[in-house]
């Protein structure tokens, strides 16, 4: 960015005004190869505003298009405007589609996509989609319509089979990258890996750690022996440790890895073997996977340790000792997910071994069952607060938080960007002072100025909203479940959060007058969604007529009544309503 | 802990059943609730309560709302038409032990205590989307919830919530009964999947944190198609499918393994297919079983040993839906032969 706008001083031509046809001192040859360079799509959104000129360059040079709403835009819309992708990001349902809260056969559908796709870009290499619903059918007429496609990758999708993946597999002749990351779809065997034809030798990255059922290891093995570039490698738990040892001396450049089982009872020798394979991994940074490991296998991994920078123990149920002998290994962590079965102690070991710790994440290991108490509190939070001071990324699952805590933890991090702390009985307090929770996010929205993202619970009051929409200058991304008081909550966030893209709300007593508050915002938003709130079809229908650029969307509950708005989906679009709305998704 | 819980609730008799229930009614709350739930037919929380009464004692008039005196014979007096009409399907369509609880006008089933009201309130969230939701659908504007108010101290006035995927609470979101802990739709927010994935590892290592997995015990919930709250089972405690079949029977007094269990399963390879329809045809009630790769299996196929390694839940499946099953298990016979 700023090598273009030190040519435009120096040029003596630079564009005078908004719309000067004036020929620019560059060619456009010229000018199409400097934008090229640009890879961040922020830039270029502001280069295409400078000048038609600009504008016209930026869009013939884009390769890679982000999506970040399925609806917002039809794909006719980008086709006219991007002549060139190679690359398309493209996301659907509304998160609090992850938690059921979505009807299914709502749409976002890749369907009509990837027809227009076809048509418009045969050269089509990467497509990443995240809560779409991928028919089996599209699967195959995307392999069949890209020759050069490289790179797919599905996470949150719904509505596929792994026959879907076995057309992928087949036809892809040039893919590098197949990612499958929980996604709602139905396993019908692990043969689809062994469609990968025998001459096939260009996967880099291969996930399909979330699958279930076994694979044809002998195919995968031959696979992994003959793909040597591949980087990253995430197996299901089907795989063994012996059979992990064999696949780690074929691809010894893996940089990450998912592991199997880690449960085989391992003689001396294959624990030595495994060890050694281990240590061959000098590029390994990511360890995933590790599906019921315990003390006696885990020390294979130590070799590994030293160079590790992301530790994903989210499948491992680790109590925290084995994972305090764990971490003593790994002094450069950087992200480490795990279940709340390690424990506060656990977490106290995190926060002495890891000090160079950006993002920790803590899930519940047994989240729906109500009579768990065991779990993480505040202490451990703290105690890796105290350790830790580079965290900026945190996930934490807990079953009782304090005000203090949450004090002390800002003041030892403060520069967090995301901060999602979720207090598992929805509208808890203060457990010792029993005081709403408050003043632990106002100290978050005062002392974290970075701040980005932010998922708020416990009791708490419209309080908690005027801090954020007082402090919280740089939110882009929030999310409420059973808290506020009235209106004005909503009303302050909307109000004094300048940077807000996502608002995300449920159970929450907001109604019309909160959400009509925001008339002028969503345009600058990408959406609003209100679940079970206090909103109605009135202000929704009022919405809706004062601002034609948004599509208002309401899903009603099968025994609620008449004039109450149970699912409110917001979103700007240029694309207008959409043509595909399931009956049940009334837009307004 | 809930485990000394658990382990009164496999070996249930009725007298212990009856002491807890007796302990629960003296507090003052229950009681005020079912006088409460008498007088009054307007809306409320506690109409919509999921409580049952034990052989004998006397269960809580409903008049419409969720009513669910599971066994009673006050369900020919109900109006709530759909509800009722599936209850006495579920009624009638079992077996033996079953008519026996019914004829003799006792009412088998538990109150709520504190264990009772944990698998209530795990096996609500589980039960609706796995029975089709036919019981609760017809709960108009009734909010189901498993609260149990008496059991638990309010302490947070959180709202109430229901279970049910298709209900939300238009407006009564700061209601008086306090929430306890009921479950609630999409709380906390963790993507399903990842629920099983979680569930599967803690039943290896369950209650017994400290020690490898495979050496404790086996928690695995059991549901019953039409019934309001799930239990749970530890698998250790049997040795073969027979005594996991008559525990079982006991528990829910109105289902059969058909002849997997009678003949247990020596050294049987798989069912063989006749075998499979006469279970199915033979009995309502079919047991099933999840297995580690999330499929849904027919109890009895595979050595003991091997059924209790690779089950994380079980089911006690209507018959007819279970036929879907038969292929399948037979497919994976083969494949594993």
């Amino acid at each position: 960015m700023d090598s273009i706008s030190k040519k435009t001083k120096d040029s003596p031509n630079s564009t005078d005004s908004p719309e000067s046809t004036h020929p620019s001192s560059f060619p456009d040859e010229v000018l199409e190869g400097v934008l090229s360079l640009l890879s961040f799509n922020k830039d270029r959104s502001s280069v295409s505003l400078v000048c038609k000129d600009w504008y016209n360059a930026e869009r013939w040079t884009r390769t890679k298009v982000f999506i970040g709403n399925c609806y917002s835009v039809s794909p006719e819309i980008v086709a006219r405007r991007f002549p060139k992708i190679r690359s398309i990001i493209l996301k659907g349902k509304p998160r609090f589609s992850d938690f059921n809260l979505v009807p299914e056969n709502w749409g976002a559908d890749i369907q009509s996509w990837l027809v227009v796709f076809a048509r418009v870009y045969p050269f089509l290499e990467e497509l990443r989609l995240k809560r779409m619903t991928v028919s089996d059918e599209s699967l195959e007429f995307l392999a069949a319509s890209f020759p050069g496609f490289k790179a797919l990758s599905l996470s949150s999708c719904d509505g596929f089979s792994t026959d879907g993946l076995k057309a992928i597999a087949t036809h892809c002749k040039n893919l590098i990258e197949l990612d499958i990351q929980d996604n709602g779809m139905d396993d019908f065997g692990g043969g689809w890996l062994s469609c990968f034809p025998e001459n096939f030798a260009s996967l880099e990255v291969l996930n399909f750690a979330s699958l279930n059922s076994e694979v044809n290891f002998d195919a995968l093995e031959r696979l992994v022996t003959r793909c040597k570039s591949l980087k990253v490698l995430r197996v299901n738990k089907g795989i063994t440790l012996e059979q992990l040892q064999r696949l780690l001396m074929r691809a010894p450049q893996l940089m990450e890895l998912g592991t199997g089982s880690f449960q085989q009872d391992l003689t001396p020798r294959q624990c030595a073997e495994l060890e050694s394979a281990f240590s061959n991994c000098k590029n390994l940074h990511t360890v995933s996977g590790l599906w019921e490991a315990n003390s006696l296998n885990l020390p294979i991994l130590y070799p590994a340790c030293a160079s590790l920078v992301f530790l994903n123990l989210i499948d491992a149920t680790l109590q925290s000792g084995e994972l305090a002998k764990l971490l003593a290994h790994c002094p450069n962590l950087r992200r480490l997910w795990v279940q709340d079965t390690v424990e506060d102690k656990g977490l106290e070991a995190v926060g002495s071994c890891c000090p160079l710790l950006e993002e920790l994440r803590v899930f519940p290991a047994d989240p729906f069952d109500p009579d768990i108490l065991h779990g993480v509190t505040e202490s451990g939070f703290v105690a890796v607060s105290r350790g830790c001071r580079r965290l900026r990324y945190v996930l934490y699952f807990c079953r009782q938080m304090t005000n203090a805590a949450v004090a002390t933890i800002v003041q030892n991090c403060p520069d967090f960007t995301h901060f999602r702390l979720c207090i598992i009985n929805p509208g808890q307090p203060d457990h010792l002072t029993n005081e709403p929770m408050d003043e632990a996010f106002g100290a978050v929205v005062k002392t974290c100025t970075k701040l980005q993202r932010l998922s708020v619970s416990g009791l708490l009051t419209d309080l908690t909203f005027e801090y954020i929409g007082k402090y919280a200058k740089n939110l882009e991304t929030l999310s409420v479940a059973f808290a506020g008081s009235s209106d004005r909550g909503m009303q302050c966030v909307l109000g004094g959060c300048s940077k807000l893209r996502k608002l995300e709300i449920r159970d929450c007593p907001f109604g019309n007058a909160a959400l009509l508050s925001g008339l002028e915002k969503y345009e600058s938003m990408r959406s609003l969604w209100m679940s079970a709130c206090n909103v109605t079809m009135n202000g929704c229908r009022l919405l809706a007529r004062e601002m034609p650029w948004l599509n208002v969307e309401v899903m009603k509950d099968e025994e609620s009544d008449d004039s109450h708005a149970d699912k409110v989906y917001v979103y700007r679009s240029v694309a207008g309503p959409r043509r595909d709305a399931p009956p049940f998704v009334m837009t307004l | 802990m809930s485990v000394p819980l658990e382990h009164d609730y496999i070996g249930l008799s009725e007298t212990s059943s009856m002491e807890r229930s007796s302990d629960k009614t003296s507090s003052s709350s229950s009681s005020t609730l079912t006088s409460e739930y008498e007088n009054n037919n307007v809306l409320n929380l506690k109409e919509t309560e999921l409580r049952l009464g034990l052989p004998g004692s006397e269960s809580p008039e409903r008049k419409g709302g969720l009513g669910m005196s599971l066994f009673g014979k006050d369900l020919e007096d109900e109006p709530d038409g759909y509800l009722l009409s599936h209850l006495k399907n579920f009624v009638s369509g079992a077996k033996r032990g079953f008519s026996d609880a019914i004829d003799g006008s006792e009412k088998w089933a538990l109150t709520m205590n504190g264990g009772s009201e944990v698998d209530l309130a795990k096996g609500a969230v589980l039960f609706s989307p796995r029975c089709g939701n036919n019981l609760l659908e017809k709960n108009n504007t009734h909010k189901s919830c498993l609260a149990g108010p008496a059991m638990k101290d309010a302490g947070v006035p959180s709202p109430q919530k229901p279970i049910e995927e298709k209900k939300t609470s238009p407006s009564n979101d700061n209601s008086s009964a306090p929430a306890a802990k009921a479950q609630v739709v999409g709380w906390p927010p963790i993507r399903s999947f990842r629920k099983n994935t979680m569930v599967t590892n803690l039943s290896k290592n369950s209650d017994i944190p400290d020690e490898k997995s495979g050496s404790g015990c086996i928690y695995v919930k059991v549901s019953m198609d039409g019934a309001p709250y799930l239990r749970k089972v530890d698998l250790k405690t049997y040795c073969n499918y027979a005594e996991l079949s008559s525990a079982l029977e006991k528990m829910f007094s109105c289902f059969t393994i058909g002849q997997c269990g009678s003949h247990g399963l020596p050294a049987r390879e798989g069912l063989s297919e006749s075998r499979l329809m006469d279970l199915l045809h033979g009995s309502e009630y079919v047991l099933t079983y999840e297995d580690k790769d999330g499929d849904w299996m027919l109890v009895g196929d595979v050595p003991w040993e091997m059924f209790t390694g690779s089950c994380s839940r079980l089911r006690i499946m209507k018959g007819s839906e279970a036929i879907g099953l038969a292929p399948r298990a037979m497919e994976k016979c083969k494949n594993r032969n």
